[in-house]
């Protein structure tokens, strides 16, 4: 008579799945508040500690994130705002628009998350790959030199559609 | 729970494979846990797992990369070098603990 030892495989986290080889984000950020920064650059973040192969595009008012001179100081405001639940009048009087981008920097700092170009070189260090808009650049006046040192290049709209091939978008 | 046999090692595991108790772990268990998801530890290896290890019994949490540069010292660029694709989820598997649950 012959026993037979059966075996049971081995339970190990499938790190390298099959379905998620290859995928690519390409995320645009067209928005330049403080506010609406954060997202592109959290979910961008998550996206390469997955092995997401990911793309950033500043364009419009989003190029804010990536101007050397912009960047640092990004501004949250209420008005158009419902979300923060105050009277909109509010928003509009003198002091309101630091008031309310103190409070938001301070939260956020609270749980650790980074400033606007501490983020930035976060992405980058993990394999993420910042593009700046031609046209806004023309708008701005601005070259590769006004622009945050790990931005790439300055590209077309039709440059970054091509470089993102296959890629899930997220316009924010 | 499920039980589940590495190289000999029997250890408690979650759903996914993830160690279920982070007390079964050992610095023997660490190469085998590594082998299994193909890496080969070295000593930047361990340099990341014993911060890990360290700051969880402190924070009762696991590190994000974030936290694993900015306090632990130790580069977002050569965490990503050591655990390739997915260093947050590796590194936190080879050391034993659970998956970190901070989104930064």
């Amino acid at each position: 008579m012959t026993t037979v030892t059966t075996v049971a495989p081995a339970i190990i986290p499938s790190f390298d799945d099959v379905g998620q080889q290859g995928r690519k984000l390409a995320i645009i950020c067209s928005k330049g508040s403080l506010d609406m920064a954060y997202p592109g650059l959290i979910i961008a973040n998550a996206a390469l500690g997955e092995g997401v192969e990911t793309h950033l595009f500043f364009t419009f008012w989003g190029f804010d994130i990536i101007t050397k001179n912009t960047m640092a100081d990004l501004k949250m405001t209420m008005l158009g705002n419902p979300a923060t639940h105050l009277p909109q009048g509010l928003g509009g009087l003198p002091g309101m628009t630091a008031l309310a981008t103190s409070r938001l920097r301070r939260a956020i700092s609270l749980l650790d998350v980074p400033d606007v170009p501490e983020f930035l070189d976060q992405i980058v260090d993990s394999g993420g790959h910042l593009w700046a808009c031609r046209m806004s650049a023309d708008m701005n006046h601005l070259t590769s030199e006004d622009l945050y040192d790990g931005v790439e290049a300055i590209i077309s709209a039709s440059d970054f559609i091509d470089k993102t091939n296959g890629a899930q978008l997220l316009f924010i | 729970m499920p039980t589940t046999t590495l190289d000999g090692h029997q250890v408690r595991v979650d759903d996914e494979g993830f160690l279920a108790d982070p007390g079964e772990w050992s610095e023997e268990l660490a190469p085998v846990l590594a082998a299994q998801i193909g890496i080969t530890l070295t000593g930047a290896h361990w340099d990341a797992i014993r911060f890990l290890r360290d700051d969880f019994r402190v924070q009762g949490q696991t590190a994000t990369l974030r936290r694993i540069a900015t306090v632990g010292g130790i580069p977002v660029k050569t965490l990503f070098e050591l655990f390739p694709q997915k260093p947050a989820k590796k590194l936190a598997y080879i050391a034993g603990l659970p998956k970190p649950h901070g989104c930064v």
